[in-house]
């Protein structure tokens, strides 16, 4: 083997991508060539680092310097002042954004952001190059299966994801050891493991960045739960948005299969074993899993009801188990380290950690891992670094377009399965929007029904019609034509829908109503009976005002406005007819006073 | 969208379905290797897929019309995906989505007259840290501003 003086990660995941970070790893290969270093540095393109918003992101190894934002320009500095004369380049080390003063973090175990959280399931992520198993090998990859196959029965396995309090990731919480449990008892010779990797709720990414940094742990943990309960084929089923996933998942499996990990007769064990990927077509329902076994069968992605259960007849009809990507890469660990380490993360009966993709208004946007029971707080101002541009936090959506807001009052609540359902949220699958002030939750509850709406498979009829009479009424209140007693149509409609859906979809498409109504009824009031959005969102809702006193009446306004809503006289303030506006804003920019404004 | 398939594009189709011919549930892996062909997928080809596979044409077609990602229609030369996903919603996705349709004088899912760009949603693509988000053919753009759509468009003219 090689030995080299120093490594240099680059990150790869996609939002470097989207960066540049291909540019910069071109060019840093160039550099070293150039100075005659690339016998001595290793260059490894990660996954996902989890820090997505400062991109192109390098990591020099053994100091563990963090690089951030790096352009292609920025590298001949880097290779030829660090990495041939040992010194550092300040100017573009990770700088903590909530301090006063420009401070350089060198280390990457001192940044806040990494140091805070818990990793187990992205222990690879941003570490390894995924595209190459040796180096999953050398992290202990494998051992889990090894040890399984060599070691133990399947219902040990069984066994030990069960004491380990395992939950699945993929919504639902349901215990991952009983589901295993209920296949491993279904009778027949052919049995399915099937992995649901549609990662559907918009602004999660946690699934994908799992499945671009470390794919051979997802082929390992399906290796595992198939083993214990007796399948020999699984699939692993990924959104058609997600090719970059794709990409590293066909060549993991590909190395996987030449290593003789899937095959026949794994480990001499006698144990058969082959994984297919099945990829997506653009429908969010496929994320529910009788709709998705119907997707791997090739028909029209409709949700069944159930029973039968999976475990008793789900792919082609024999027993199925389906669970989420992030809960199949917890069991390797589990098998491995055993369900007593497992349990001492997290708190009672929410064992282990959660991953969470923050995005929206936040300082830090990225990938966090944390014990579950970790207080919101936490994660979104201690680690991602809270709201940013002065402005005041708002809620936090969670669970997608089934989950709902969480108000600043409830910040210090604990993050686990039940606390989040009594909030009127849920767990989902683990994104975290948060909003600031100027977010109106009218017009987001409009754009999640919205969502639902256009999602709904049409199958069953509550919630085909339902979330589009619910979505009716918001787009009334939120273009300012709400009546009163629609609060009252939005709640009876909200529980009649969650009631008689067919599947989860519609049950929990009221949820973002509820939870706006819940922790925000003041703002659909405003909306209704006082015709004003606080927030300033909805465009019918709001008056464009000339302030008298900044006004010289130059007439541009009037002149630039496409339906002629402005009228005036020289000398006098211009006006502006309400009813004629449509709250377009080219006057507001045209201003040259800043005497217009819109509230 | 009746045309007729070239005697190439007929043996190409014939191809992909030889090759899933065997297996169970082929028929989504097909129609994404046929739309790739295409960028659609014409009637002619659904059909060709149907009788190869033994599947009746109605339940082709009932798949094809399910699946977003599966386009009955030609598209432009550019289809620009304007994400909007939460992330990109809280972010202004919308601003830049008219900015798009007033330079482009279309509106979302429509296709500029020249052939040139259609325009269309996608769903969280997962780069919500880069919110709001588009691509246009094969390249990416995140924190797309308004200010900006004008200067990106312009590389494609
Ligand atoms: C409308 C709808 C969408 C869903 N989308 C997903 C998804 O994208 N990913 C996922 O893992 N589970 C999703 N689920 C939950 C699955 O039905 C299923 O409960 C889950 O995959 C089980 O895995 P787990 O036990 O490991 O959580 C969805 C459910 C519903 C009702
Ligand atoms: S919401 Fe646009 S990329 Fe996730």
């Amino acid at each position: 083997m090689q030995l080299y003086r120093a490594h240099v990660l680059v990150c790869g995941g996609t939002g470097c991508v989207t960066s540049g970070c291909m540019d910069v790893h071109a060019e840093l290969e160039k550099q070293l060539e150039k100075n005659g270093l690339s016998e001595e540095i290793n260059v490894i393109v990660t996954g996902c680092v989890g820090t997505c918003d400062i991109g192109p992101i390098l990591m020099v190894y053994p100091e563990a310097i963090f690089y951030q934002k790096v352009q292609v320009e920025d590298v001949a500095e880097i290779v030829e002042e660090h990495i041939l004369k040992g010194r550092p380049v300040n100017r573009l080390m990770y700088q903590d954004k909530t301090s006063e003063i420009a401070e350089f973090i060198e280390k990457y175990y001192d940044i806040d952001f990494f140091n805070r959280q818990t990793r187990i399931v992205l222990r690879n992520t941003g570490v390894i190059d995924s595209t190459k198993i040796d180096e999953y090998i050398a992290r202990d990859g494998y051992q889990a299966i090894a040890k399984a196959l060599t070691e133990m029965k399947p219902i040990e396995v069984v066994e030990e994801i069960k004491k380990s309090g395992l939950r699945g990731r993929g919504g639902g919480g349901f215990p991952a050891g009983i589901k295993l449990e209920l296949g491993h008892k279904a009778d027949g010779d052919q049995k399915y493991m099937i992995c649901n990797a549609d990662e559907g709720d918009p602004g999660a990414f946690m699934d994908r960045s799992l499945l671009e940094g470390d794919p051979h742990s997802i082929i390992e943990g399906m290796m595992l739960a198939s083993y214990a309960i007796g399948a020999n084929q699984g699939y692993v089923y990924v959104r058609a948005e997600y090719p970059l996933a794709v990409d590293r998942l066909v060549t993991a499996i590909k190395q996987a299969k030449e290593y003789g990990l899937l095959g026949d007769n794994i480990f001499g064990s006698g144990f058969n074993y082959s994984l297919d990927l099945r990829v997506g077509a653009g429908a969010f329902v496929c994320g529910e899993e009788t709709a998705l076994m119907h997707s791997i069968e090739g028909l029209r992605g409709e949700p069944t009801p159930k029973p039968p259960y999976p475990t008793d007849a789900g792919v082609f009809g024999y027993p199925s188990v389906i669970n989420n990507v992030e809960t199949i890469a917890n069991m390797p660990q589990i098998i491995l380290n055993g369900s007593d380490w497992f349990n001492r993360f997290g708190v009672e009966n929410n064992k282990g950690t959660k991953v969470f993709a923050v995005a929206g208004n936040i300082l830090n946007t990225g990938l966090v891992e944390v014990e579950l029971g970790t207080t919101l707080r936490t994660v979104i101002f201690d680690i991602c670094g809270g709201v940013p541009n002065g402005k005041k936090f708002k809620a936090v959506q969670i669970g997608g377009p089934s989950g709902g807001c969480i108000p600043a009052e409830y910040l210090d609540t604990p993050i686990t399965y039940d606390s989040l359902t009594s909030l009127g949220a849920m767990m989902g699958s683990g994104g975290l929007i948060v909003m600031d002030e100027d977010t109106c939750m009218v017009d987001l509850a409009r754009f999640f029904l919205d969502f639902t709406q256009e999602e709904s498979c049409g199958k069953c009829t509550p919630c085909r019609i339902g979330t589009k009479r619910m979505l009716e009424i918001l787009e009334r209140i939120t273009e300012g034509h709400g009546q009163p007693g629609d609060i009252e149509k939005l709640e009876e409609l909200a529980e009649s829908i969650g009631d008689s859906s067919f599947c989860g979809l519609g049950r929990a498409a009221p949820n973002p109503i509820l939870s706006t109504l819940r922790f925000f009824r003041d703002e659909y009031e405003a909306h209704i009976d006082g015709h004003k959005c606080p927030a300033g969102i909805c465009k019918g809702l709001l008056n464009v005002e000339i302030i008298e006193d900044k006004c010289r009446s130059c007439g541009i306004c009037a002149r630039i406005c496409p339906v002629n809503a402005i009228a005036g006289q020289r000398g006098q303030p211009y006006v502006v007819d309400q009813d004629t506006c449509t709250r377009c804003g080219l006057c507001i920019e045209s201003c040259p006073f800043d005497a217009i404004s819109k509230h | 969208m009746s045309s007729k398939l070239s005697t190439d594009q007929v043996q190409q189709i014939a191809k992909i379905i030889d090759e899933y011919r065997d297996q169970q549930g082929s028929l989504i892996p097909v129609l994404h290797k046929v739309q790739s062909i295409f960028g659609y997928l014409p009637d002619e080809a659904q059909k060709q897929v149907a009788y190869g596979l033994g599947i009746p044409v109605a339940e082709v077609y009932g798949v094809v019309t399910f699946y977003t990602l599966f386009n009955t229609e030609p598209s432009g030369q550019y289809i620009i995906e304007l994400c909007m996903g939460t992330a990109c919603y809280v972010k202004g996705a919308v601003d830049v989505q008219h900015e798009i349709e007033s330079q482009l004088g279309i509106a979302i899912n429509e296709t500029t007259k020249d052939g040139k760009f259609t325009l269309r949603f996608s769903r969280c693509v997962g780069a919500c840290s880069l919110a709001p988000f588009m691509t246009i053919g094969e390249d990416v753009y995140g924190r797309v501003k308004q200010e900006d759509v004008q200067r990106i468009l312009s590389k494609y003219h």
